[in-house]
This record gives structure tokens, C-alpha cells and sequence, in this order.
């Protein structure tokens, strides 16, 4: 009896050791990967082979099947409803447009180029008159020529939010920005082509008329938004389910947040398509529920990329770059993450109470709660996101953030709430999106700084899927007393009206939805933004942007964390890799390749 | 552990005046020949080692928590301090191994922002067992009361109250705490942020509790109220009242004191089961719960950070179930196990 027991006491007890080991072993190795950039035994590319330049381009083969994953399905996969930016960058397989992003690593990635169209726009009239022809062998997946008449109803589509709600409605602000068209639902006309705005005199030709100049016009005809539509294939508020193609791939089936598979379209023909390469011949995406699964799932080689390039989560963040750092590259996202200070909320009225906010903030603590200078991305230090023309990036900021002041100037911070009027600090609230560890960490890192020049802030975790009905109502905020708001934004294209218009525009405060959090009216940045539409030249365009930057950081209403970088994956299997600021340093899908 | 089962006192109904002397205490239990119920409960209890630990833990647990400022400043650290230079700005996992143990830092720094573990933990004793306690002590006083009357008055209080503890027994009490915490205005009853929630849970907890309470009480009046000392308080003329607090209470406190030990450990875990969904105590107020729920994302590169809170969870609601169950054997012997 008694010699079992022990026995029995020492196999637990070794049992036991080796948890304990196991546990050990993951947490102590360290040292990671020195792989150097060439490339490594699993034929990954490297660190950052891909970020801003393309990657084992001579290995991509045609062929294959292209494995995606997601946490997250699109909002849709309708041209016109979409909004998501895998969304936008997804649907180039499927969709083509007058003009579409540049098929470039980097910055060059951002600037259009023609695609359904045999040119760049024919601007005249100051600025108001595009003129496209189109060009020759492009088809529908039935074979069917594209016609102008096409894509104006594709356009047209823009129109009918009331059955068609959810995509970026520029293209109708800037054609009828007093919305006379009722959209192609509600025409009266025959052939539903009722839009005065865009006249198709033939097949091949397609002239818009704005009724005020918009410098960045051909921009918004590049979003995906402006895609082609063919009138009888239109299912309206089911298109979303099946677009009919005019890409090189076409829908085989898709379940909602299960998977989506696509395959080639026998009727696209390369010769007619100057950007997209249709390397594999087939897509898939799968979805799953759990980000960590996710993670493990590209980590394991199951799958090639992350649909939703939102990067990997801290978890997979880390054994990644320990053990796999040449699937990894770190791009800029070219969204800022900040707070900002509603002036509707006492003491945010006063710009000294906002800046003793942004100098009390200790920036260094606030980038480590984003995932520090890699995951984090580098401290922001002014509001306009270094893919756009006319950012600064680091260099210009005007609080010291990245410097002298990177740990917080307590005595500053004190100086400027003497001049508030609230020499012993005030209390206040900030909103967080509950479903962001993240920003809920950069909350607890702000509290804490601020405790230091006597600001108590409470923290308020909001339900992050209302984001739009609490923080995106201004009488609410005023309400629950919102004076510090935790968010970050992104462009919609790179230019300062399609990163800050929505933000910092007086025009654009809206009772709900609304996105100027901090309701800046300021005429000066309202006349800028003006002005901005009426400029063509590229260099007089970014100095304007320049400006507005300046302005909105003199104000004191923001106070930004990072410019966010994140840890992006790819699997050793893909070829031709690249990021692009086209779409917010993510892959450009539409060119991944396959090694065989 | 097995307690013996001829203990003579506990077969026979004990008598007023022995009731008396445990509700009036030791002191006057003296004064009384023989063992009061209390004393030979006390007897065994002493006899029970498992038992003793438990409740020696209990005591050094609330000691901590009442004593939280002294012990975090005796260590030099404080709860809500960041120490973002011990936290590898490439992983946001400590610097150092296990968790980043030191001298200065004895369980360690949090991923992230570099809080100490050690006062977090010792902070978070003091909303795990004030959640615990109080909301028991509510349950509690709700479930005799409720219970007592249903007991005692039959007819259709019984009636009203016994399909209410029905009703609230099926209720989903965790999901409806998640829904009424995101509706709860920050600011009630003079309190803010914390100790709002603090105070939604421990009513929401207790409201929740009380029938558990209730039925046993209800139970035991039900049969006491028939018992022959009744009778005779009764036909000596006492009224309603003077029978239910002098006769029959004295004679439920035994139950009431198991049900509370038991109970305690399981309003412990859910509290941490709401702060680890995200609805408990609100930022930066240091919770075991909240802890366990950042740990999920450092599962792997800082397993440290789990392993501490969740064993403080385990220590905690292991001694309270030491402690209940010896408290039960010792009350009543003969109870099922």
C-alpha cells in the first residue's frame, strides 16, 4: 500500500513539474527570428519585405487556390454598400471602375489610374466637366459589353440610400449636392438614367457635370462606390449577396459570415485590364468568431492572409514575431488614434482646459497601451495621417509630444488649467468603446497622467456596435457629460477632404452619426476647405492641407496617440506582396500571387 | 471529518432556554448546566482541521483586504501607478521573467502598462469579499424574513412568496446584470463610477440569492411552527410576533449561518464572472475578475498574469467551502452530504 501511494505522490508531483516547465517554456523563449530580409527556410519573403515594395514578385505562377480569413465579415459585398476598407480593396476581383487605385507598392498605390476607362478624366470647363471614353474588350461575366450607360447606373445606385444604405455617398454630395435626383428606383424615365449630372451621349463616353469644381473628384470615382451596375442583373437590396462581375473572378457561392468562394470569369480578358494580374484561379474566404483562433489558424499555415488587415491580436502578435518574423510586415494604416475634446462639455469650451489635457498626457505611456513604437505605431503628433498629401509626419509638433513632453509637462499642463480658470484641475468623463482592449488600455493610461495634474477622469466603456447613437450624437455627449472621447479615423482617399471634411468641418455636425466630436465651426477652416476644392494643382493642394492641419492643432482639439502601424501576416505561400496606401497599407489583394 | 452521530443534544428539540443562551452568547451559555448548541458546535469545529484552515485563511484574507493600504505601502507599491519602463515595448509583456518578479515587484508587473500585481491583488481582496459579504448579508436578511413569514403565516402569503422565489430561481441573473449595469446611470444615490456598480451588483446579487434562503427557512418554520414548545408559548398567550423572533428565529440561525458561509464563495465568483464580462467594477479599481479577463490575451507570453489572479479566485472560494462545510457539520451533524 504505502510503496503505490508514493509512487502515486511522484507521479503527480512529476506531473506537476512538467506543467509547470511547459508553462515556463513558452513564457521565457525569447530572442525571436534573425532572419535577414532574403528571404528564410520557409521561403517567407522577410521582415517588412513587403511594406512599401513588392515582394517575390518573380515567384507569383498563375493557379492555384488563395486561402483568406476573417474575424469579421464585409458590411457588404453590394459596390455601392460597402464601406469597409477590405471591402473597397476585396472587390477589385469582382468589380471595376473608371478609374481604380494604382496597382503600386507605397504612396504610388494611392494615386489613380485608368481601368474601365482608356484614360485619366478630359477636365474642363474650370474643373466642372469629366469626360471618359471607354475602353475596348471589357465584358460583363455573361460577355456582355460594358457600356457607359452601365456604369452611370452603377453610379446612379448612390442615389437610393433608402434602399441601398450603408456606402460612401460623395459621389452625390459633389454631382447634386441638393439631392434633386430621387435615385434609379424612383425615376421616372424609361430607361432609369434619369441623373443630369452624368450625361452618356454613346456606349463609349460618359461626361460629368459638377456644379462646383471638386479638386478631388476623380479620387471618388475611384471608390469602389462608382462601380459599373447592369440594370437587369440589379437585385437591389440582395445585390450584396451576388454582384454580377466585371472583374477577372465572379461569385461561386457565398453564406454570410460562413465563407465566399470565388472563381475565375472565362469572359475577362487580360488585354482589357491594365491593373489586375488574376493570378489564382480560385478565392475563398472563411470566417470564424474568435480573433485568436484566427491568428493560430494563419500562424499554422491554414490560411494565406487576413481579410479584415486590421493585424494580428496581442496574442498572435507575439509568438509571430518570435518565431515567424519574415511572414510579418509592419505598415503604416494611415489611421490616427486620438481623444477629442467636445466643446460642448464644460471645461472643453475653454482651449486652455483642452490643451492642459494634451500636455498633461504622458504620449510614450499612451503608445505603449496601442501596442507600443511597432504594434503602436510612432507617438501622433498632429492630425493628418502620413499617406496624405501635405502631412508632416513627427515633424511637425506644435505641443512637443514626441520630444520634450513625451512623458507629460505637468508644470505646462498646471499653467494652462491656471489660465482655464481651474487651477486645482476638474472632473470629468471619457467614452470608450467597450469592444476595444485597446483604447480601453489608452483610457486607463490617460486617467492615470491626468491624475497627476489633478484632472479625475471616470471611464465610461460604451457599447462599441452603438458607437453611432452615443458618441455619434452630440446632444447625448452633452449629456452624459462626454468630455474626453477615445476614437481613431482613417481616409476614405488620401487627401485632407477625404480624411477631414467629416471631422472638422462646421458643415458636418450632424444630430446623429455626426464624427466632428469636438464641434469645430471655425470659419477659417470651413473657408480652407473651400478652397481646397477649387485648387487642380497638386503642390498648392498639399499646402492647403497643410494648413488646415495647423489649424485644427492650434485649437487644441485633439489629442493624438499614434499614427497607427500594425503587424500585418502573410503566409510563405503568397507571391507578388505588397502594401499600399490605396488602401491603408493593407495587401493589395487584387494582385496576390501563389508559389507552386 | 465525519462528524459522530450520537451527538444526544442534537436529536431532542432544544428548549427556549438553551436558544436564549446561543443568541445571547458564550458568556451567559456559562451560566446554563450542560452544552449549549453553540459550544459543542465550536467543539467540533475545533476538531475539524480542514475546516480551521479554511476559516484561518478567511481571516487572513479579510485582514488584507481591510488592511490593503498598509500592506501595498509596506511594499512600497500602489495599485494604479503605471510602470511602462518594465514592459518590453515590442510585446507590452513585462520585461522580466515570470511576470516581471522582483524585489519591487513580489507577483510581478501587468502586460501592458507595467501596474504592480501584488497591490492589484490585495486591492482587488477588498471588492471580492465586500461584494461577497454584503451581498450575502442581503440575501440573507431578504430570505429569513420572507421566509420566516411564508413559513409561519401559510395561506396565501406562502402562496405570493413561494411562486416569487419560483419565479426568481429561474430568472437569468446573470444576463440580466449585464443588461441593467449598461443602462445604469453613472451617477446614483450620491455615489459615482464604482461604486455605482458596486452597488447594482451587491443588490442584484443579493435580490437574486434570497430565495435560495428563503425556501430553508421557509422549510424549517413550517415544521417548527407545529413543534410542542410552539404550542405552549401559544396557549400561554403569546402573540404572533413574540412566537416568530423568540421562538422560532433562535431555532433557524443555524441554518442561515451554513447557507451564508456557503453562499459567500458563489456571490465571489460571480462578481468575477461580471467584471471578467466586462460589467464589474469600472477602470483603474483592481478586480481578480477584470484581471483574469486582460490575462486572456497574454495567456501565452505572460501566463504569470492568469495564473496569479485566478489562483487567488481558487484560494479564497476554496477556504470560504472549507469553512461553510465544517460550519454545516458542526450545526448539524446529521445533514446530508
Amino acid at each position: 500500500m504505502s510503496t503505490q501511494r508514493t509512487t502515486g505522490r511522484r507521479k503527480q508531483a512529476v506531473a506537476a513539474a512538467a506543467v509547470v516547465a511547459a508553462l515556463l517554456s513558452t513564457a521565457a523563449c525569447g530572442g525571436g527570428n534573425d532572419d535577414k530580409d532574403g528571404g528564410s527556410k520557409s521561403g517567407a519573403a522577410g521582415f517588412n519585405a513587403a511594406n512599401n515594395k513588392v515582394a517575390q514578385a518573380s515567384l507569383a505562377k498563375k493557379g492555384g487556390t488563395l486561402k483568406f480569413a476573417s474575424a469579421q465579415d464585409a458590411d457588404s459585398w453590394d459596390t455601392t454598400r460597402g464601406y469597409y476598407g477590405f471591402m473597397w480593396n476585396f472587390s477589385r476581383y469582382y468589380s471595376r471602375q473608371l478609374v481604380t487605385n494604382n496597382a503600386e507598392a507605397g504612396a504610388d498605390g494611392a494615386k489613380v489610374t485608368p481601368d474601365l476607362a482608356s484614360s485619366t478624366a478630359k477636365i474642363s470647363d474650370d474643373g466642372k466637366t469629366y469626360t471618359y471614353t471607354l475602353r475596348d474588350g471589357i465584358t460583363w461575366e455573361d460577355g456582355k459589353p460594358i457600356t457607359s450607360k452601365d456604369v452611370k447606373y452603377g453610379i446612379e445606385r448612390v442615389w437610393a440610400q433608402d434602399v441601398l444604405s450603408g456606402g460612401p455617398i460623395y459621389l452625390q454630395q459633389v454631382l447634386d449636392p441638393k439631392k434633386t435626383y430621387k435615385g434609379p428606383y424612383k425615376d421616372k424615365s424609361a430607361d432609369k438614367l434619369g441623373l443630369k449630372a452624368v450625361e452618356t451621349p454613346d456606349d463609349k463616353t460618359i461626361v460629368f457635370k459638377l456644379p462646383e469644381a471638386n479638386s478631388d473628384f476623380e479620387e471618388m470615382l475611384a471608390l469602389t462606390s462608382a462601380s459599373p451596375v447592369r440594370q437587369d442583373k440589379d437585385t437591389k437590396s440582395k445585390y450584396g449577396l451576388k454582384p454580377f462581375s466585371s472583374g477577372p473572378y465572379k461569385f461561386q457561392s457565398y453564406t454570410p459570415n460562413k465563407n465566399l468562394t470565388l472563381v475565375r470569369n472565362t469572359e475577362w480578358k487580360q488585354s482589357s485590364d491594365p491593373v489586375r494580374k488574376a493570378y489564382p484561379d480560385k478565392i475563398t474566404i472563411n470566417f470564424f468568431t474568435n480573433a485568436n483562433d484566427l491568428d493560430q489558424r494563419l500562424i499554422n499555415g491554414d490560411y494565406d492572409l487576413d481579410l479584415a488587415q486590421t493585424g494580428l491580436s496581442p496574442q498572435g502578435r507575439t509568438t509571430a514575431l518570435k518565431q515567424h518574423k519574415e511572414n510579418l510586415d509592419n505598415p503604416v494604416s494611415g489611421y490616427i488614434r486620438y481623444a477629442v475634446f467636445p466643446q460642448s462639455v464644460k471645461p472643453f469650451d475653454n482651449e486652455h482646459c483642452r490643451k492642459a489635457v494634451i500636455y498633461g498626457a504622458d504620449h510614450e505611456s499612451l503608445q505603449t497601451a496601442r501596442g507600443g513604437p511597432v504594434a503602436g505605431g510612432d507617438i501622433g503628433t498632429n492630425m493628418l495621417p502620413p499617406s496624405v498629401p501635405g502631412s508632416e509626419g513627427q515633424k511637425y509638433d506644435p505641443y512637443e509630444s514626441a520630444t520634450t513632453n513625451k512623458n507629460g509637462n505637468v508644470a505646462k499642463a498646471k499653467e494652462e488649467l491656471k489660465a482655464c480658470g481651474k487651477p486645482n484641475g476638474f472632473k470629468t468623463t471619457i467614452a470608450v468603446r467597450n469592444n476595444k482592449p485597446v483604447e480601453v488600455a489608452t483610457a486607463e493610461s490617460l486617467q492615470a497622467s491626468l491624475k497627476k495634474i489633478g484632472v479625475t477622469v471616470d471611464i465610461d466603456q460604451f457599447d462599441g456596435a452603438q458607437t453611432t447613437g452615443i458618441i455619434g450624437s452630440p446632444s447625448n455627449v452633452k449629456k452624459k457629460g462626454y468630455g474626453i472621447i477615445i476614437m481613431g479615423w482613417g481616409p476614405d482617399f488620401p487627401s485632407v477632404q477625404g480624411y477631414g471634411l467629416p471631422l472638422w468641418s462646421g458643415d458636418y455636425i450632424l444630430e446623429s452619426g455626426n464624427n466632428n466630436f469636438a464641434l469645430i465651426k471655425e470659419k477659417a477652416i470651413d473657408g480652407l476647405f473651400k478652397s481646397y476644392t477649387k485648387e487642380l494643382d497638386d503642390a498648392k493642394k498639399a499646402d492647403i492641407a497643410k494648413q488646415i492641419n495647423h489649424k485644427v492643432m492650434e485649437g487644441g482639439y485633439y489629442l493624438p496617440f499614434v499614427f497607427e502601424k500594425f503587424i500585418n501576416w502573410r503566409s510563405s505561400r503568397l507571391a507578388n506582396v505588397y502594401t499600399t496606401d490605396g488602401y491603408s497599407g493593407q495587401y493589395d489583394f487584387v494582385n496576390l500571387g501563389l508559389k507552386k | 471529518m465525519t462528524a459522530p452521530l450520537h451527538e444526544p443534544t442534537a436529536e431532542a428539540a432544544p428548549s427556549a432556554a438553551e436558544e436564549a443562551a446561543l443568541v445571547a452568547g458564550s458568556a451567559e451559555a456559562k451560566a446554563v448546566q450542560g452544552r449549549s448548541l453553540g459550544r459543542i458546535a465550536w467543539e467540533r469545529l475545533k476538531r475539524d482541521k480542514l475546516a480551521l484552515t479554511g476559516g484561518i485563511v478567511v481571516l487572513v484574507l479579510i485582514a488584507i483586504a481591510l488592511l490593503a493600504p498598509v500592506i501595498t505601502n509596506l511594499v512600497g507599491q500602489d495599485p494604479e501607478t503605471h510602470h511602462e519602463d518594465l514592459i518590453d515595448p515590442l510585446f507590452s509583456t513585462p520585461t522580466g521573467s515570470f511576470g516581471g518578479i522582483s524585489g519591487d515587484h513580489l507577483l510581478g508587473v501587468e502586460p501592458v502598462n507595467g501596474r504592480d500585481i501584488f497591490a492589484r491583488i490585495v486591492y482587488g481582496a477588498r471588492i471580492s469579499l465586500l461584494v461577497g459579504f454584503l451581498s450575502a448579508l442581503v440575501a440573507v436578511v431578504l430570505g429569513t424574513i420572507l421566509g420566516v413569514l411564508a413559513g409561519y403565516f401559510g395561506g396565501w402569503v406562502d402562496a405570493v412568496v413561494s411562486r416569487v422565489m419560483d419565479g426568481l430561481l429561474a430568472f437569468p441573473q446573470l444576463l440580466f446584470i449585464i443588461a441593467l449595469v449598461s443602462v445604469m446611470p453613472n451617477e446614483m444615490l450620491g455615489l459615482t463610477g464604482t461604486g455605482v456598480r458596486l452597488f447594482v451588483m451587491i443588490m442584484v446579487i443579493g435580490f437574486f440569492g434570497w430565495p435560495y434562503v428563503g425556501r430553508v427557512v421557509r422549510g424549517q418554520t413550517l415544521s417548527l411552527r407545529e413543534r410542542e414548545y410552539v404550542e405552549a408559548a401559544r396557549s400561554l398567550g403569546a402573540g404572533r410576533f413574540y412566537i416568530l423572533f423568540k421562538e422560532l428565529l433562535p431555532n433557524l440561525v443555524a441554518p442561515i449561518i451554513v447557507y451564508t458561509t456557503m453562499m459567500i464563495p458563489t456571490n465571489i465568483l460571480t462578481e468575477a464572472a461580471l467584471s471578467f464580462l466586462g460589467v464589474g467594477v469600472k477602470p483603474p479599481t483592481a478586480s481578480w475578475g477584470q484581471m483574469l479577463s486582460s490575462a486572456i490575451d497574454y495567456y501565452d507570453s505572460d501566463p504569470m498574469y492568469m495564473i496569479i489572479p485566478g489562483v487567488a479566485i481558487f484560494i479564497t472560494v476554496l477556504s470560504f467551502n472549507l469553512f461553510g462545510d465544517g460550519v454545516r457539520d458542526a450545526l448539524d451533524p446529521k445533514g446530508s452530504r
